[in-house]
């Protein structure tokens, strides 16, 4: 699988017990798609991404391309933050394949976050979390969190992509980033 | 000779609210619990999105309603509740009242989709007869709709990213402005000075007329992040930018729809704006120099009957049981629910409900 991330600049710190933390420089939204796409095809029920950033960092854009890559077509995927919660199913009853779009932006604790139903989601679905510091610690740490942040120019993004070794090895293996 | 009146209780957003509405078109009662005071300190954040909430305050809410309306259960014709489309555990707590009630009184529930509520607002306040035209523009939706009746609606498009009160409320934000973010992004607006910023006006001179505002967000960001340390007056200038360019995307979005709906159903017919953000006097002002000039009636209904209510609900539940169209007691509260099944999708894009 190509990684196609212009101007890559990976730093990792993998450790087998602390997990690994990296930053890679996405040129424009574009790229920030391609990462959102590579991410879709090895991600499964179970997996937690934590999309984190301000806003208009493009953590909403990384969601729309995933959820399409999973979907296999380009189909419409509206902003969560009103709704808090956009559920998805694709394909069949034999491999349905269960993703949750959630956007606890406008929410103030984690009680309120888990009256939406997200525990069970966690662990039966894939569930892309926006604005996940609103769990606190009833965000599983399972999770995958990917962090856009503004940089010098205008349309690009540096993002942090953090994680246990669990997830370093999955994403080194299946090559979305070079080890 | 007795007229006929309808219980409407709204759940499924960030209001509890409980009204009563006549079919001769009188507001009896209109109840809105609302802690916009409270919600201040957060920045944008709703406590009420917990079901709870709507749970602990629902009971009293309808019982005010009916006194203030001064009307008994034997009054009633049927009672009405939003079935969706919203946020699940509050809808639920709405049904299942409505449902409670209609057991125990044996009045007819109807279940209403939120956005005909909205839809119907016009037919409430102004007598609006069909076919007209709709600008559906709240916190979580952004639509043009040609009502073609009860039930019946064609969407001519819709965002493609964000609604257009998110954007005002995002764009609050941005600017250190309180909550909720559209009075407060238009009041700033009210000293600024719309021409200083040169921001993207989404979408305009696009085929077809779907909307997007994520982008204009953007745009905010980086403007407000190219100043140091913002003063009163770049703050000002910056949200009258903001809400030129969103006039300036609506003006172009609208208008492309006034022209389709003017070869679908003949000109003169009105045009309706509907939801929260219609509660903008320079974005009404604006839609209603369109109109004129389009040679369309403009019809925006009273701020507090744009905002999420009772009132629209009970009118909605009143129209449909008029038709027969009532809802049996196992009706399950529906988290999505389009006013028009068929509509395209829009291109890379998502619709709200």
């Amino acid at each position: 699988m190509p990684t196609n991330h212009a101007n890559e600049d990976v730093s990792p710190i993998a450790d087998a017990d602390a997990g690994f933390q990296l930053h890679i420089r996405l040129a424009d939204v574009e790229a920030t798609r391609v990462l959102a796409i590579n991410l879709a095809r090895i991600s499964r029920q179970g997996d937690v991404l934590a999309l984190e950033g301000d806003l208009g960092a493009g953590k909403t854009e990384f969601a729309r391309a995933f959820i399409r890559a999973r979907a296999g077509s380009a189909i419409e995927v509206p902003s969560p933050t009103f709704t808090l919660v956009q559920e998805y199913e694709f394909g069949d009853e034999n491999a349905l394949d269960s993703l949750r779009h959630v956007d606890l932006y406008r929410l103030v604790d984690a009680e309120e976050a888990l009256e939406l139903g997200l525990e069970e989601a966690f662990e039966t679905a894939i569930c892309l979390i926006e604005w996940p510091d609103r769990l606190g610690l009833a965000l599983p740490a399972k999770n995958l969190t990917i962090r856009l942040r503004f940089c010098d120019i205008p349309e690009a993004r540096i993002v942090d992509i953090e994680g246990s070794s669990l997830w370093w090895r999955r994403l080194t293996e299946a090559g979305v980033i070079n080890a | 000779m007795t007229r006929q009146l309808v219980l409407g209780i709204e759940t499924s957003c960030d209001e509890t609210a409980a009204a009563v509405v006549s079919e001769d078109r009188e507001i009896l009662a209109n109840v809105v619990f609302s802690q916009i005071d409270e919600h201040q300190p957060f920045g944008g954040v709703v406590p009420e999105i917990a079901a709870r909430a709507h749970l602990s305050l629902l009971d009293g809410l309808i019982e005010r309603a009916m006194r203030e309306a001064e009307v008994d259960w034997s009054d009633l014709s049927a009672v009405a509740a939003t079935g969706g489309p919203g946020l699940i555990g509050g809808v639920i707590v709405g049904v299942m009242t409505a449902k409670a009630v209609a057991i125990a009184t044996g009045l007819p529930f109807v279940a209403v989709n939120h956005l005909e509520g909205h839809a119907l607002t016009a037919r409430l306040t102004d007598d609006v007869g069909f076919p007209y035209l709709l600008l559906l523009v709240s916190g979580g939706h952004c639509q043009l709709l040609e009502v073609e009746g009860v039930g019946r609606y064609r969407r001519l498009g819709t965002t493609i990213d964000d609604a257009v009160g998110e954007a005002f409320d995002k764009t609050a934000k941005l600017l250190g402005l309180g909550y909720p973010g559209g009075p407060a992004v238009e009041r700033a607006a009210l000293e600024g000075d719309p021409a200083r910023f040169k921001l993207p006006r989404p979408m305009v001179g696009r085929p077809g007329c779907d909307f997007s505002f994520s982008g204009l967000k953007t745009a905010v960001r980086q403007t407000v992040s190219r100043i140091d340390q913002p003063s009163s007056v770049d703050v000002a200038d910056l949200a009258a930018s903001f809400q030129h360019a969103v006039a300036g995307s609506l003006r172009d979005r609208c208008r492309r729809g006034m022209q389709l709906f003017a070869d679908a159903h003949g000109a003169g017919r009105p045009f309706v704006v509907a939801g929260g953000v219609a509660a903008n006097a320079v974005l009404r002002a604006d839609l209603s120099a369109l109109s004129g000039e389009m040679g369309m009636a403009f019809v925006a209904p009273p701020p507090a009957l744009c905002t999420d209510n009772g009132a629209m609900i009970a009118w909605a539940g009143l129209e449909r049981f008029r038709l027969g169209l009532t809802d049996a007691l196992d009706f399950a509260p529906t988290p999505r629910w389009p006013l028009d099944p068929n509509a395209q999708i829009a291109i890379g894009a998502g619709v709200k409900a």
